[in-house]
């Protein structure tokens, strides 16, 4: 009988491909997403050295994170000279080495890491990376992924292979039930709020319990997608019918008898009972309120009820990291999170730019006027959550109540296309990073769920959601 | 890739915790398709007002610090992005080392793909360094990576762990994919285990 196993234990111990004697493996990869930000000099290291891409058919390449969201984006008008040549470059790497494509012209084109699961690629058991932090996202199907930085792009092109050394387990269990207005995105934020940017590092985080298994996989992709902004390697959730019910039918998801032959091994991959777990954090789903983030950290989180802290509430480093972001922030200890008006409301990004996330957004604003003089937008994910949400109607809510509809992409959620913040504007965003200077230089960043950031271009300031439902 | 092996240099202090990838490089510094140049724009918001004048009390804008090759960190550094224009940044600046008491994961990783040796230590050790690096630019510290020792401007010593086989590799500034291409054979023959175990992949 051979010793329990986490889940995590499973897919690495399915996926060494050599292990050299100080434990250094190499892991193979069986899905390389791929964007154009991050890839450019990695496909130039092939060229120089005169190598292929391994297996071009395990390799999916889509541009996002300089793309522009308005209409008529064909124009290169709409782009900086330094964006087009990115788009560029990655068009013609795409091409030169044969690998799966999605471009701007298609209407399946959008964020990489909601592109992938939408398409069938991502699958249970398998692991996944791409040049992005946020690769974590997939992490919900009970995929071991995670983001590498170019020189390991390179790396995997080449070989299909990652050269690494395990990680730790760790446990992250949500018990009970949420309230009703808490979400996937407050689960996320509230861990996070619990053990701090640093508390996943080492690790491998596995999401369990009640209120994960609970969510929808939209839910779980934005819980994983943020596993990273804790610091941890990879977020997992073991997969379910949930899961498997997503999955089916996806374009590159297996068929007919291949489908009852993977669904079979995907119901294998679950952490057995009495496995080992380096470090355990539990929260109790009831009592999660929906929160907000008021500094320049991902660990900055309390619930909307609270007030800002004072630097002298913290210790350590913590102390004058707060003192500057209060300032960075343009905030005022003691003063009530829901007085803090907003400027702008950003909806989109791979945290929460998935249907579910716009039908959210619906609920809330139906019927209902944005606050005057707010600047709010929608950007679905990929173009085929946009054509759903004009199907669904949501398309007409969200424009009749004052919000911009937009074309896929990153958008706000980082400052690399036109969509920024202005010096000092301040953003309620459903995005994940809210650093100094990520949605635009000087910007001010509010992380918040999509229903909470409805709330908020509702009445010009940070708002529990709960009081408008 | 460079060879590292004894660096002596100046060390400069950046005690503020959770130094993120978009403080070390912006992202409107990542539309490069070259993996150099970025150097200029390292730390670029906390180190340039917007007119492109020199934010003065930076440290790596005062005059001892101008030509730092070890940075002494806050706890938790580049956290955030995958982004490898971070150490392609720090590297281009001239730094070749950075001490914490943590990093991020994928920062750590991308740091000894170019040539940086990142080292974890203990907060008193850390301290040490820090208050040495506080000195200005007669406190040059030393770092051997062969004999894993810092030693201090006043000859302290100070010992630090690294993995034996990414240190390897620094020593020898050895590439990567050439050294995984050697065991072709082992990545061939899982590929084939692997499809006839899940055909679906």
């Amino acid at each position: 009988m051979t010793a329990p196993k986490t889940l995590y234990d499973k897919i690495w111990d399915a996926h060494v491909a050599h292990e050299a004697e100080d434990g250094t493996c190499l892991l193979y990869i069986d899905r390389h997403l791929v964007h154009e930000v991050t890839s450019p000099q990695a496909f130039e290291g092939l060229r120089m050295a005169g190598r292929k891409v391994h297996a071009p058919d395990k390799t999916i390449a889509v541009p996002d994170h300089n793309v522009p969201t308005t209409a008529g984006r064909e124009d290169p008008a709409q782009m900086t000279e330094e964006s087009r040549i990115q788009v560029a470059a990655l068009d013609k790497n795409a091409k030169e080495f044969g690998v799966h494509y999605y471009p701007v012209s298609d209407v399946r084109q959008g964020i990489v890491h909601i592109v992938g699961p939408e398409q069938g690629w991502t699958l249970p058991g398998m692991t996944v990376v791409c040049g992005d932090s946020h690769t974590a996202t997939h992490g919900a199907f009970g995929a071991l992924a995670h983001g590498i930085g170019t020189s390991e792009v390179e790396h995997v092109l080449a070989t299909q292979t990652l050269i690494q050394k395990k990680s730790k387990n760790m446990k992250v269990e949500i018990t009970g039930k949420l309230k009703p207005g808490v979400t996937a995105k407050d689960i996320t934020l509230a861990v996070i709020g619990e053990t701090g940017t640093g508390g996943g590092t080492g690790y491998v985080i596995e999401y369990c319990g009640e209120a994960i298994r609970d969510l929808s996989m939209e839910g779980r992709m934005t819980v994983c997608n943020m596993a990273i902004e804790g610091g941890a390697r990879a977020g997992l959730i073991a997969p379910d019918e949930t899961t498997f019910e997503y999955v089916k039918g996806r374009p590159h998801a297996p068929k007919g008898g291949q489908f009852e032959q993977a669904l079979e091994y995907w119901k294998t991959l679950f952490t057995d009972e009495g496995a080992h777990f380096d470090k355990v954090v539990t929260l109790k789903g009831e009592e999660i309120e929906p929160v907000v983030t008021w500094g320049t950290s991902p660990e900055d989180v309390l619930p909307i009820s609270g007030v800002v802290p004072s630097p002298s509430d913290f210790e350590g480093g913590k102390v004058d990291a707060a003192a500057r972001s209060i300032d960075y922030m343009g905030l005022t200890p003691g003063q009530k999170l829901t007085d803090i008006e907003i400027d702008t409301v950003f909806i989109g990004s791979c945290t929460n730019g998935r249907i579910e996330d716009l039908r959210a957004v619906a609920d809330v604003v139906k019927g209902k006027k944005i606050k005057d003089g707010m600047r709010a937008m929608v950007v679905p994910g990929s173009g085929l959550v946009r054509a759903q949400a004009e199907e669904e109607g949501l398309a007409d809510i969200f424009k009749e109540a004052g919000f911009e509809w937009r074309l896929a992409g990153c958008s706000m959620c980082l400052a690399m296309n036109p969509d920024q913040l202005s010096e000092n504007e301040r953003c309620a965003s459903t995005s994940n990073r809210n650093f100094e200077g990520r949605q635009g230089y000087k910007g001010r960043t509010h992380l918040v769920s999509p229903a909470m950031a409805a709330a908020a271009a509702l009445t010009g300031r940070l708002t529990d959601v709960r009081d408008l439902i | 890739m460079e060879k590292f092996e004894k660096l002596q240099g100046i060390a400069a202090p950046m005690p503020l915790v959770n130094i993120d990838t978009d403080m070390i490089i912006p992202k409107v510094f990542l539309k490069s398709i070259a993996r150099t140049g970025f150097g200029k724009n390292l730390f670029d918001e906390m180190r340039y007002n917007r007119d492109g004048t020199e934010i003065e009390d930076f440290v790596l804008n005062k005059p001892q610090y101008r030509d730092t090759q070890i940075l002494i960190a806050g706890d938790n550094f580049g956290c955030g992005s995958s982004r490898e224009h971070a150490p392609w940044a720090i590297a281009d600046f001239g730094i070749k080392c950075v001490v914490s008491t943590s990093f991020a994961d994928i920062f750590f990783n991308n740091c000894f793909k170019n040539g940086i040796l990142p080292i974890v230590l203990p907060q008193e050790q850390v301290d040490v360094l820090m208050a040495d690096a506080e000195k200005g630019a007669n406190a040059r510290m030393t770092v051997d990576l062969e004999a894993q020792e810092i030693t201090t401007s006043d000859g302290e010593t100070i010992a630090f762990e690294v993995d034996a086989f990414k240190k390897h590799c620094l020593l020898e500034g050895l590439d990567d994919i050439g050294l995984t291409m050697e065991k072709k054979a082992s990545i061939d023959a899982f590929e084939a285990k692997a499809s006839a175990a899940r055909p679906w992949v």
